[in-house]
């Protein structure tokens, strides 16, 4: 395999120089226009202009930083999955983590006219729906990992996973039942997704849960690897297999968990990103799909906000808009291209 | 054989297999005892369900025995590790593989896993191994081939490579021959024995090619409803252990062809 990477050097040197560019750009377009030298000058602190420093140093560089951490993060948690679960349909949202996030921002959303007063209003904030979100991905899989421990067929647990998503999803749609138009409204919101308003201490929390799943991701690509035989060869080869499926589930959740709880449910990526780095990369070894995956994840979300930020205007559409309409063409486009799905 | 000196592989001793659920206890087979001896094709024969499988799951681990013991060279499988039962034994078994984007290099690379480091770097050492295993099942120039490409009779040779490339002393093969036409089973099976004699490796496998099994075997194991034996296929024949294999309203075995006849 170690003969295989210089085979795709090329294609990583090409990825990283297309991110850069991604992040230069996503940060000089916006709603104000930036001249690029300022952009530069506000990295080093000679610019004259303090507005757009602060534009740039407070607002664009840390929605850029989490546009790619949410892209590189759903993509390689999407990877694990289909990977875990041998199913190309699988994704980061498969465990029930998104709907377990939903759920809990449901409750203090929909669910705060019942606390009422000051209590409510405290929950709403922006960190009482992280920690909302956070808690309730977190229990959702609790609940599916306490089961599927009880299992050893990796099927079942997907299933597992649907059905806790069925469950709540359905207390979901009670709560939206009873609550109001305006509660409906701002619940939807958090459902389109949003890459802004996160500041640099909330991007130092987020980062420091993502480099952990990172962590773990990179831990189980040998095992990712012998995963790809089948569970029965990967015993074989002398794995782990309750404690494999184990690192790469929270692996999955620390990144998908709180990719969600700091940024909405963000749809498509996740499941997308892989199944387009396979393209490029015609391989199935986690020790180059996994760096493919990081960057192409990146640079898709970093062009995806570019567009949703609509330059020039004052408009920024919904982000998990913007990642299907997109994304979704180019997946069929691919597919319809090479004939087939390599998995 | 030639070596003067044998070497058991694999011991069985009182074995009894079967399925346990808190309740009830189901007895497949039991009181099993044989020795395979190193450098030794092995096969193992007997009608469908009589437990073939359920016998090479508890030789692989993959499920408990009821009662007795497992020894590969001299150690209890059931106190060994995973990561050291897989320096002890690899298979080949039936069912299909997930990714199929693998290039058979890389599938053959897989089985230096429980050698290699924490992220599966190979060694010069294994990428020599990896090429011996290539150059034994003569698929060195299907290396860069990717899975989807190759037929069964291919991706068979491949999964033997696999295991070959384990470096282990016991193969276990669970029914290496099925979806093959006749020209491969024979293939299949001759290319074990060649690797038995060549690397002096304890081949195991289950197989429904008796006739084959027959002429190619050392040793072979025939399970039947009322015992298990094993012995050379000679012994076998001349114990007329065949003849009971089967109902003899449909199917008799011939001691002088070594093979079977459908009754009319």
């Amino acid at each position: 395999m170690s003969a295989e990477t210089p085979k795709y050097r090329r294609s990583f040197i090409v990825l990283i120089i297309l991110l850069v560019v991604c992040f230069i750009t996503n940060i000089n377009l916006g709603s104000i226009k930036i001249p690029i030298k300022d952009v530069f000058g506000s990295f080093f602190g000679t610019v004259e202009n303090t507005t757009s420093q602060f534009l740039i140093l407070d607002y664009r560089l840390p929605k850029a930083i989490t546009a790619i951490l949410i892209g590189s993060g759903l993509g390689i948690s999407g990877l694990l999955m289909q990977t875990l679960f041998k199913n190309p349909l699988a994704g980061p949202f498969v465990l029930g983590i998104s709907s377990g996030a939903s759920l809990g921002v449901a409750f203090v959303i929909l669910g705060s006219g019942i606390f009422g007063g000051v209590f409510a209003s405290a929950l709403v904030s922006k960190w009482g729906i992280i920690i909302a979100a956070s808690l309730g991905s977190f229990l959702v899989l609790l609940a599916v990992l306490t089961v599927s421990s009880k299992i050893r067929d990796t099927m079942a647990i997907l299933i597992i996973g649907l059905m806790f998503g069925s469950i709540t999803a359905a207390v979901v749609s009670v709560l939206s039942y009873f609550g109001s138009a305006e509660q409906l409204q701002q619940y939807i919101f958090w459902g389109f997704g949003s890459l802004s308003n996160l500041s640099w201490s909330e991007l130092l929390i987020f980062s420091i849960i993502y480099l952990l799943g990172v962590l773990l991701s990179i831990i189980s690509i040998k095992n990712l690897n012998s995963l790809l035989l089948g569970d029965n060869y990967a015993k074989s080869l002398g794995i782990n297999l309750k404690q494999s499926r184990l690192i790469i589930i929270i692996a999955t959740s620390l990144l998908a968990g709180t990719i969600t709880a700091f940024a909405g449910p963000i749809a498509f990526i996740g499941l997308a990103i892989p199944h387009l780095t396979r393209q490029l990369f015609k391989t199935s070894n986690h020790k180059i799909l996994l760096p493919a995956v990081f960057l192409y994840g990146a640079i898709v979300m970093l062009i995806c906000d570019s567009i949703a930020q609509v330059p020039t205007t004052d408009y920024t559409l919904p982000i998990n808009a913007i990642t299907a309409i997109v994304g979704a063409p180019v997946v069929i486009w691919l597919l319809v291209r090479q004939r087939k799905m390599v998995f | 054989m030639s070596n003067i000196k044998e070497h058991i592989v694999l011991k069985v001793k009182e074995l009894s297999i079967g399925y346990k659920t808190k309740k009830v206890e189901t007895v497949v087979a039991s009181n099993l005892n044989f020795d395979l001896q190193q450098g030794q094709l092995i096969g193992l024969v007997g009608a469908n369900g009589i437990g073939k499988s359920t016998l090479l799951r508890t030789l692989t681990k993959v499920q408990n025995p009821l009662n007795g013991n497992i020894t590969i060279n001299g150690k209890e499988i059931q106190k060994l590790s995973t990561i050291d039962l897989a320096k002890q034994l690899s298979l080949v078994l039936t069912e299909p593989l997930v990714a199929k984007n693998l290039s058979v290099y890389e599938l053959v690379a897989l089985g230096r896993q429980p050698y290699t480091n924490w992220i599966g770097n190979l060694s010069p050492k294994d990428q020599s191994i990896i090429n011996v295993a290539l150059e034994q099942t003569n698929i060195l120039d299907l290396k860069d081939k990717k899975c989807y490409e190759l037929s069964d009779g291919q991706l068979q040779k491949v999964m033997i490579a696999r295991a070959l490339a384990q470096d282990t002393d016991l193969i276990i093969l669970d029914e290496p021959t099925t979806h093959l036409d006749m020209y491969h089973k024979a293939y299949v099976l001759k290319l074990l024995k060649q690797l038995t004699k060549t690397t002096n490796k304890t081949i195991l496998f289950s197989s429904h090619e008796i006739d084959l099994a027959i002429q190619l075997c050392d040793t072979m194991i025939v399970m039947s409803k009322d015992n298990v034996q094993c012995n050379t296929p000679k012994q076998l024949i001349s114990n007329g252990t065949f003849e009971k294999l089967f109902p003899q309203d449909l199917i008799t075995f011939n001691d002088k062809t070594g093979s079977f006849r459908v009754s009319k």
